[in-house]
């Protein structure tokens, strides 16, 4: 189902969360809400699945407006931050709680809880309790909770935030492939632009309230509307009003006529990426972006003096 | 209380020794023992001086000349009716404020109105107030010359001196532990898992059955057992209210004081026993209630 939000501010006393948005998501989109902390993200989130009510503004699921429909009959699956588990539930409780509720027969629950079970790869652990769970289990018990009731739309918070390195990485792209399989039109909010980008197909980039961009990963990295949006996503280096990323930076073995001189004062080796920190004739400072191999062919050295070539600088009206 | 001076005076030595060799080690640690000991002995110092003692006096002065003075004493129709009567008012106030407690618990921690600090605080009244003025207020109100005394005796309804005014006076002063119990537990629980239910299509209702008493009962157990415990002894209150009736509207507390005064000292402890056992067996069972496995909190 198509996610569509017209005009909706919220303002909780004098602190604006949302100011006028407006964000359309396509039926079975993956969706990326991305921001700082205080940017609204997590409150539009909440809007949208009925947990908190606009004070001005439209939310339509499928073309229906659901502006005033309360949570219960939303038809949204919301996996919240900290995964919100049913304590003195089992897993199996947990997850069977949308279709008991729903007062469906007990050998139809037992059957689907069965398979979100084998869906969430927690099948032998449908007797435990939620304390017995780690960080990662709990998540997928969540999702399997928020999916046994077939929503037409999932919305998560903040969905791996709680999680370890390690954990996060990999239910990121089981999620990825979650969606492939189910198709479900689904929004999360994050703070980590790189979890956005490797996840969603359409990212939101929001900030006070406000969508700075809205846009493929590709091209909010590759036109940003604004300095926000530039610096928020990708690497970025500063000269005065100006910004450039780090590997438009070119290093030359010779100096031409568009280029200057730069003095490496550190080089600082992370495997496939060289990261070269230079200082220009005129004291500024700026880093570049080299592969191993480009780094190796230049034999680039700290105290070397060599050639660069700055890229066209961008620079937004402020 | 010797253990407790020799602590201070090692605590107060201790620190004079040097810390890195391994006896000074070993005297910190003498002194930390000492302090423990020396707190523990004074309170429970405080606590025998205060209350076993004297409770186990009544025991061992009821039981003095055997149990056959106590069989009698107890076995007499006053008692028996003091007895069932004091229980007739427990079974009646404690679910009453049972449900109210939670009603107001909810309201307080969830509720987004005015005049929410203002409820906060009314409900802490009966513990300010003292029970006689509880009683005397209920006169006030329901007695013959009181505001719904003319309408309630036209309808032939009998509050004062009777046992809805019995109920009314104890449902009173037992009124807040239960709402006091549950808001901290219920502030605890915090509000995503209800959430969560919404979230998954259950109704207020089934939110607040499956998942909201689910999560608070702890807190509403102990709350009932403290409110049964108040109800149970309240004596200032139901003093004034039921007019002393013997047989009729004497609760326990009121018979034992009733027998006292009548120098029927046997009687007086008999039925004092009798109440203290109440009270064990409510603690009791809570320390049974709590005991018996919470799932997903006890095992980690």
């Amino acid at each position: 189902m198509a996610i569509e939000v017209h005009n909706v501010s919220k303002s909780f006393g004098t602190f604006t969360a949302l100011d006028d948005v407006c964000i359309r998501v396509a039926d079975g989109a993956l969706t990326a809400l991305l921001g700082p902390s205080g940017s609204g993200k997590s409150t539009l989130l909440r809007i949208i699945a009925g947990l908190e009510s606009p004070d001005t503004g439209v939310v339509t699921i499928g073309g229906n407006d659901v502006t005033g429909v309360p949570a219960r009959s939303r038809g949204v699956g919301f996996v919240f931050q900290h995964y919100a588990p049913f304590k003195h539930m089992t897993v199996a409780g947990n997850i069977g709680f949308g279709l008991s509720v729903r007062r469906r027969p007990r050998a139809e629950i037992q059957a689907r809880v069965k398979e979100l079970l084998a869906l969430v790869r927690l099948e032998g652990l449908a007797g435990r309790y939620p304390s017995q769970l780690s960080g990662g289990q709990l998540q997928r018990m969540a999702l399997a909770r928020a999916l046994a009731v077939q929503p037409e739309v999932l919305l998560l918070d903040e969905p791996f935030g709680a999680l370890d390195a390690q954990v996060r990485s990999e239910l990121r792209e089981w999620l990825r492939r979650l969606h492939d399989e189910i198709h479900v039109t689904t929004i999360f909010v994050t703070h980590d632009q790189e979890e956005a980008m490797e996840l969603a197909r359409q990212i939101v980039v929001m900030n006070e309230g406000r969508i700075e961009q809205a846009g493929t990963p590709r091209e909010l990295y590759e036109s940003p509307r604004n300095e926000f949006v530039m610096t928020f996503i990708g690497p970025v280096n500063r000269l005065g009003d100006a910004l450039m990323r780090p590997h438009d930076i070119q290093i030359l073995a010779e100096a031409g006529p568009d280029t200057t001189e730069a003095l490496v004062h550190r080089i600082v080796h992370l495997g496939f990426e060289v990261r070269v920190e230079l200082t220009l004739p005129d004291g500024r400072q700026i880093w570049a972006q080299q592969t191993r191999e480009s780094a190796q062919e230049l034999e680039l050295a700290e105290g070397q003096i060599l050639a660069v070539r700055l890229p066209e600088l961008r620079e937004f009206a402020a | 209380m010797s253990s407790s001076a020799s602590g201070a005076v090692a605590s107060a030595r201790a620190p004079l020794v040097p810390r890195s060799r391994a006896p000074s080690r070993a005297a910190d640690e003498r002194a930390r023992r000492a302090r423990r000991l020396g707190l523990r002995a004074i309170a429970l110092g405080y606590l025998a001086l205060l209350l076993v003692a004297p409770v186990a006096m009544i025991f061992y002065r009821t039981f003095a000349h055997g149990l056959a003075p106590v069989w009698h004493a107890v076995s007499a129709a006053n008692a028996q009716h003091a007895f069932w009567l004091s229980l007739e008012v427990v079974a009646i106030a404690v679910p009453l404020n049972t449900v109210f407690g939670i009603g107001i618990a909810l309201l307080l921690e969830r509720g987004r109105f005015r005049g929410r600090a203002l409820l906060g605080m009314l409900i802490d009244l009966p513990f300010a107030i003292s029970p006689v003025v509880v009683g005397l207020a209920l006169v006030l109100v329901y007695g013959k010359t009181g505001w719904f005394g003319n309408w309630l005796a036209a309808n032939g309804i009998a509050v004062i001196f009777s046992v809805p005014g019995m109920v009314l006076a104890t449902a009173v002063v037992s009124l807040p532990f239960v709402a006091r119990e549950t808001i901290p537990v219920l502030h605890e629980l915090g509000t995503d898992s209800e959430q969560a239910a919404a979230t998954l299509g259950a109704s207020r209702w089934q939110t607040f059955m499956r998942i909201t008493l689910p999560g608070i009962r702890w807190g509403v157990v102990y709350g009932v057992v403290l409110t049964t415990a108040r109800a149970l002894g309240e004596f200032g209150a139901v003093s004034i209210v039921s007019g002393r009736i013997e047989g009729q509207t004497q609760t326990l507390p009121l018979y034992v004081q009733d027998r006292f005064e009548n120098f029927d000292i046997t009687g007086a402890y008999a039925a004092a026993v009798v109440l203290a056992l109440l009270a064990l067996a409510t603690l009791l069972a809570m320390n049974l209630l709590t005991r018996h496995t919470r799932p997903g909190e006890a095992v980690t």
